[in-house]
């Protein structure tokens, strides 16, 4: 319970987004993607589907490849 | 989260997924060319095509297709007769011992114009036919199916206590951090923890819709007693409708079609098949728009009299089933999406494959870093500090035993 209370302090709603903040939008992403497909045959809707599917694939690919552990880019 | 907590999470996602990691292992695998089974059968010139012929080149009736169909299996009967979506000068006729379920079908596809048999089609050899049993029922029908609908229930339940425990694991950490550096075992929980959220959606929906399909024989055979058996009071005790009673199919069709407005027909199932009654040779018709072209109407026909007897709704069930199998295929959204489905199928075989390396080497800590996990037991969120990470794991880490 002790943890509990610490967590709390300063930063604690900053820190979810910061921790959250990219899974979520990515997880939005993909089920937007995924729905938008269902209801286009060949049209707007898939390339958004696209799009929307492709931002996460680049995202692991992008963090999973990259050679510096933080910074920016490219070693 | 106290530590009491992310040993219970951990308990959780270590068991869930090592009983199912090797056979979604399998799954990925045997999925990566199902994506792709139409291009694949393209290429290995196993796909059926009709001739191309002027729009408007009339249909022989489809009575005299099954006829030919029949001629070439004259100890068969006609289980199912279907077009494809997106051609329909072209029947595949599927011919079955008895209309009973079976593995032992033949199948013919002919001509819709000119009556002429295009091919007969072996669904059940080849490299393509072993990745689709292995990946939907292991050879095992039914209970193989219905195991690897479990297996991914156990999926589900590892991604969502993944994901409970990525919040513990990440909380120093930003986004997309990989410590490559480092212990390789570090970097390759990074590498799991990074693909593991990023296809978190995907996997879950992909691996639900997957589930779901397991149970798609039970569904239809409870469609069967939820809406048919109730049209089927007035043929009580009547007998399976012999094929020289039946009328002309052909005629039934044309019923089916005249009742279901600006839809397409899909597929035929015969009287006494797993997808009509006994006493009915049951349409099944297409929606004309991007999504209800995904959904059927079924649509029986008395198939002595060629009268439509009922076209019921689709009960929530099976239109569940229905949206879950494009959901599940990637094959809604033309190639570019079935490379992404493919680049996130091995995005996901990377997760099982450095889930399974991250137990296997999970003995192999620093020493050093859990003495120091241990000095600190009372710290919260100790297991954060530890350099190197050593007790940040998803088994029991030592640390966490030492509380115990």
């Amino acid at each position: 319970m002790k943890h509990h209370q610490q967590q709390h302090h300063h930063g604690h709603h900053q820190g979810f987004w910061r921790m959250w903040g990219w899974p979520i939008a990515l997880g939005l992403l993909t089920t937007f993607g995924l729905i938008s497909a269902l209801f286009s045959d060949g049209g707007l809707g898939d390339i958004l589907a696209w799009i929307a599917l492709g931002i996460p694939v680049v995202a692991g690919a992008w963090y999973g490849w990259r050679k510096t552990p933080t910074g920016n880019g490219k070693s | 989260m106290n530590s009491r907590k992310i040993k219970t999470w951990a308990w959780v996602h270590k068991w869930s997924s090592l009983v199912c990691t090797v056979f979604m292992l399998l799954l990925c695998i045997t999925g990566l060319p199902l994506i792709f089974h139409h291009e694949i059968g393209h290429l290995l010139g196993t796909e059926v095509e009709a001739p191309k012929m002027p729009a408007g080149t009339p249909h022989i009736s489809l009575d005299r297709v099954l006829e030919v169909a029949k001629a070439k299996h004259p100890d068969r009967v006609v289980q199912f007769a279907s077009q494809p979506e997106d051609d329909d000068g072209l029947w595949f006729v599927t011919l079955t011992p008895t209309p009973e379920p079976t593995e032992d079908f033949k199948s013919v596809a002919v001509d819709a114009r000119t009556g002429e048999v295009l091919a007969q089609p072996k669904f059940d050899e080849g490299f393509m036919y072993v990745m689709f049993k292995l990946h939907v029922d292991l050879f095992a029908g039914l209970p193989g199916k219905l195991f690897l609908g479990f297996m991914g229930l156990l999926l589900l339940v590892a991604i969502v206590s993944g994901v409970v425990l990525y919040s513990p694991f990440m909380r120093k950490l930003d986004f997309g951090t990989v410590r490559r550096e480092k212990r390789p075992r570090l970097k390759w929980l990074d590498l799991h923890n990074l693909l593991g959220i990023v296809t978190l959606v995907w996997v879950f929906v992909v691996g639900a819709t997957g589930m779901i399909n397991t149970w798609a024989d039970l569904v239809i055979k409870y469609w069967q007693y939820d809406q048919l058996s109730a049209l089927m009071t007035p043929y009580k005790n009547e007998p399976i409708v012999a094929v020289n009673e039946r009328a002309s199919v052909q005629r039934s069709m044309e019923a089916a079609i005249q009742a279901t407005p600006g839809m397409k027909l899909s597929f035929i199932a015969f009287p006494g098949t797993s997808f009509s009654s006994p006493h009915h040779t049951t349409f099944f018709l297409r929606g004309n728009e991007p999504f209800s072209s995904k959904l059927f109407q079924p649509v029986l026909v008395d198939a002595k009299t060629a009268e439509v007897t009922a076209s019921p709704k689709l009960p929530w069930y099976l239109w569940a089933l229905l949206v879950s199998q494009p959901l599940h295929f990637g094959d809604y959204g033309g190639m570019p999406m079935q490379i992404i489905w493919a680049l996130l199928d091995i995005a996901t075989i990377i997760v099982l494959g450095s889930g399974l390396y991250l137990w296997l080497k999970r003995g192999n800590t620093v020493p050093a870093a859990s003495k120091k996990a241990e000095a600190h037991a009372e710290v919260p969120q100790q297991q954060q500090h530890v350099p190197g990470g050593g007790a940040v794991q998803p088994e029991p880490a030592p640390a966490m035993k030492a509380q115990a």
